[in-house]
């Protein structure tokens, strides 16, 4: 797994110097949690050891004091989706970031919110 | 295992619902999210390690099978509870067993289809019918483009009279919001009548 290589990555990642499998330490999924793309997560406590913490790890919480899709938090990092689920998923199991699944992973969808998804965009 | 943990200081945390808008290369996807988003355009890209295996087919290259996905995607805060987010799903046919992950939960989907080239929606309409996501059309009107009836399209397409076909402007908020509407009307629809 740790030659698992991202071509071009390297010359567009926020960081050159480290690739995204060496900051999961070569992992490529995250064991306890399981996060959707659109999973909405934020910033659990204010006080954060950061020596405890990755920089990116930092990074994301940083983000995460409004609430945000993961995608949102790969996009803001500039950092693969897979890469930003593990280091999520280890926030959130020690406690740094709560994550809520997406609407239909709760509940289907219904009349309610069809129609709460109708005015939304009318009021666009 | 995930937290659901909704409770906490300062409010609950929203919970997330998606709309995909899919269609050819260059029909303007990114173009109908940019319209409606709150926020430009973010680009995310997602690491497939698996699937592509026999599609790309890299021929004495030894090398590990992954493909890199770009998405393009808007968001609409609907409430202090909900958000919407429009991903543009990839073009390419090859990138089919992607769009199943995205396709998973989706309220719905826009085909935006391309005049001059009606067939790249095809691959879309195929997946979007297979996957039982209730979509619409959007025919993406370029300036200069010979424009299609609605009926024209549901015969070529050779739809479902039910699939509600508009002719629009991507680049028009007050158009891409009536495609947007009118998926969450017909998604309303679906609902009360399933099929």
């Amino acid at each position: 797994m740790a030659e698992h290589r991202e071509p071009g990555y390297d010359a567009e990642g926020a960081d050159p110097l480290v690739r995204p499998y060496v900051i999961t330490q070569g992992r490529e999924h995250s064991d306890a949690v399981r996060l959707d793309m659109i999973s909405v997560v934020i910033a659990a406590r204010a006080d954060v050891d950061e020596m405890a913490l990755e920089p990116e790890q930092l990074r994301i919480l940083d983000l995460c004091r409004r609430p945000q899709s993961v995608a949102e938090v790969s996009a803001h990092l500039d950092m693969p989706v897979a890469v930003v689920k593990v280091l999520l998923g280890d926030l959130i199991s020690r406690g740094y970031v709560l994550a809520r699944a997406p609407y239909t992973q709760q509940s289907p969808v219904n009349r309610e919110i069809l129609q709460a998804v109708l005015d939304g965009i009318q009021r666009l | 295992m995930e937290s659901n943990d909704s409770e906490r200081p300062g409010g609950p945390i929203p919970s997330a619902i998606k709309i995909l808008v899919a269609g050819g290369f260059g029909a303007g996807k990114t173009t109908l999210v940019g319209a409606v988003s709150e926020i430009a355009p973010l680009s995310t890209e997602e690491v497939m390690t698996e699937a592509s295996v026999g599609v790309d087919d890299l021929a004495g290259v030894e090398q590990k099978e992954t493909t890199t996905v770009a998405l393009d995607f808007g968001r609409i805060t609907i409430s202090d509870q909900l958000v919407l987010y429009l991903f543009g799903t990839p073009g390419q046919q090859r990138f089919w067993f992607m769009w199943e992950e995205l396709a998973q939960g989706a309220l719905g989907a826009v085909v935006l289809a391309d005049t001059r080239r009606l067939d790249t929606c095809f691959p879309a309409v195929d997946f979007f019918e297979r996957q039982g996501v209730p979509f619409v059309v959007a025919v993406n009107c370029f300036d200069g483009a010979y424009r299609y009836t609605e009926q024209e399209v549901t015969e070529a397409l050779t739809l479902d009279e039910r699939v509600p076909v508009l002719l629009c402007d991507a680049r028009s908020r007050a158009s891409a919001k009536e495609v947007l509407e009118s998926l969450v009307r017909h998604v309303a629809t679906a609902l009360a009548a399933p099929v």
